[in-house]
């Protein structure tokens, strides 16, 4: 029983490490793209005036789907990268419940790969439910 | 104004709401949204965009250094995250058909609730005997102490997923974290040590903050020039919180944050009566 305890615990660990690095290396990743995006975007832009923030113009400002972000971003867009950025900041925690998951299968913690999917479930439709109405 | 005076601004701006956020405990977005509408007068729909990524910075970035050192529950966050991920999604609908102003009035609302349960007394003990239904979703655990590993167990877990849900509602509908709420749920109802309960909240802020962030970032509440001061300035200012708050003695400095943060409640909930937003 305590053997069956204990390696409990080492698998817990090792996941628990793992994601504490793929958290720390997709910020930090983002952050980067972001920062690149951003020079280029003052370089290209940044003596010109501020565009009108106090409406919103929403959708039609584009950037809004994966398809047009990855056009912009092949372009060297500065706009484009920045999003690209955010878009990996977004996966960051999106993909910590895919790691998650993978180690409750390793582990055969049938109850929590069950509970994991539920979560990646509400993600998926979140994605790609077009709730954007 | 050019762009990039704006720019310099809101990246100090952000820096200082990354600061204050860490150090008081309520998270960058708190701060970020009267910022941004309040001062630079920018429509409050890109200051949700923005306070969201600010979130999910925020969260990952301190959660990876938490999960490391062993305090954070993983199966708790899990459990938790099914109601809040869906309340956030919940929130990020309903905020399509709820006006601009009664947004700010509930903003202000949450942030005053914010501000006063972060001078509340903390839960410090450690549940000896847990319900039923904790035990059964495997959710008692242990952490680490200075006096050694310290194991806890939960109660009211029907309660505190309840909470959850409210917290992830209003997370998605405001663009903020919830991190009082989270605290409320797990600290004063399902009795988790505070350690364990912040350290877990924080580590379901980035999971629950992208739920929402997928749908804003569809509907176009992201805009990327707001985007990258605000990110790169939050967790900056995170992260220095973070170095300062082992070093000094953070609780004077709560007070005083946090009236301030009370006025700028006050500011938000009178704007949105007056339909100022």
């Amino acid at each position: 029983m305590k053997k069956i305890i204990s390696k409990i615990h080492l698998a817990d660990h090792d996941i628990e490490q793992f994601i504490g690095l793929q958290l720390r290396f997709g910020v930090l990743l983002s952050s980067f793209i972001v920062l690149m995006g951003g020079i280029l975007y003052l370089m290209q832009s940044g003596s010109m005036p501020l565009p009108h923030y106090q409406l919103f113009i929403g959708q039609k400002a584009g950037l809004t789907t994966g398809r047009e972000i990855w056009h912009s971003v092949t372009g060297m867009e500065a706009k484009g990268i920045i999003q690209f950025g955010v878009i990996v900041l977004i996966a960051t925690p999106i993909l910590r419940i895919l790691f998650s998951l993978i180690g409750f299968i390793f582990e055969k913690d049938r109850l929590y790969i069950g509970i994991t999917m539920v979560v990646l479930s509400v993600m998926m439709i979140s994605i790609f439910g077009g709730l954007k109405v | 104004m050019t762009i990039l005076t704006f720019t310099l601004l809101l990246l100090a701006g952000a820096y200082l709401a990354g600061l204050v956020g860490s150090l008081t405990g309520l998270g960058g977005g708190v701060v970020l949204i009267p910022l941004l509408t309040l001062v630079f007068h920018v429509d409050i729909r890109y200051a949700i965009g923005a306070a969201l990524l600010a979130s999910i910075a925020n969260s990952s970035g301190a959660a990876s250094a938490y999960v490391k050192e062993g305090i954070t529950n993983i199966r708790l966050g899990m459990f938790l995250e099914i109601a809040t991920t869906v309340g956030a999604v919940v929130g990020a609908v309903i905020a399509v058909f709820t006006p601009t102003n009664t947004i700010a009035i509930l903003f202000g609302s949450i942030l005053l609730f914010s501000a006063g349960m972060t001078l509340r007394k903390k839960n410090q003990e450690a549940l000896p005997v847990g319900s039923a239904t904790a035990n059964k979703l495997k959710l008692n655990s242990s952490y680490p102490t200075k006096a050694g590993e310290v194991s806890y167990h939960l109660k009211n877990v029907g309660a505190g997923f309840s909470i959850m849900t409210v917290a992830g509602i209003f997370s998605g509908l405001l663009g903020i974290g919830s991190g009082a709420l989270k605290v409320l749920a797990m600290d004063s109802t399902m009795h988790i040590p505070f350690k364990v309960s912040t350290t877990t909240s924080n580590f379901m802020i980035g999971v629950t903050a992208a739920a929402s962030a997928v749908v804003y970032l569809q509907r176009g509440y992201m805009d990327a020039c707001i985007a990258f001061p605000v990110v790169l300035g939050v967790l900056a200012g995170a992260f220095t919180g973070s170095k300062l708050l082992s070093r000094i003695d953070a609780r004077v400095l709560k007070y005083i944050f946090c009236t301030a943060i009370a006025f700028v409640a006050i500011e938000m909930i009178y704007n949105g009566y007056n339909h100022k937003f």
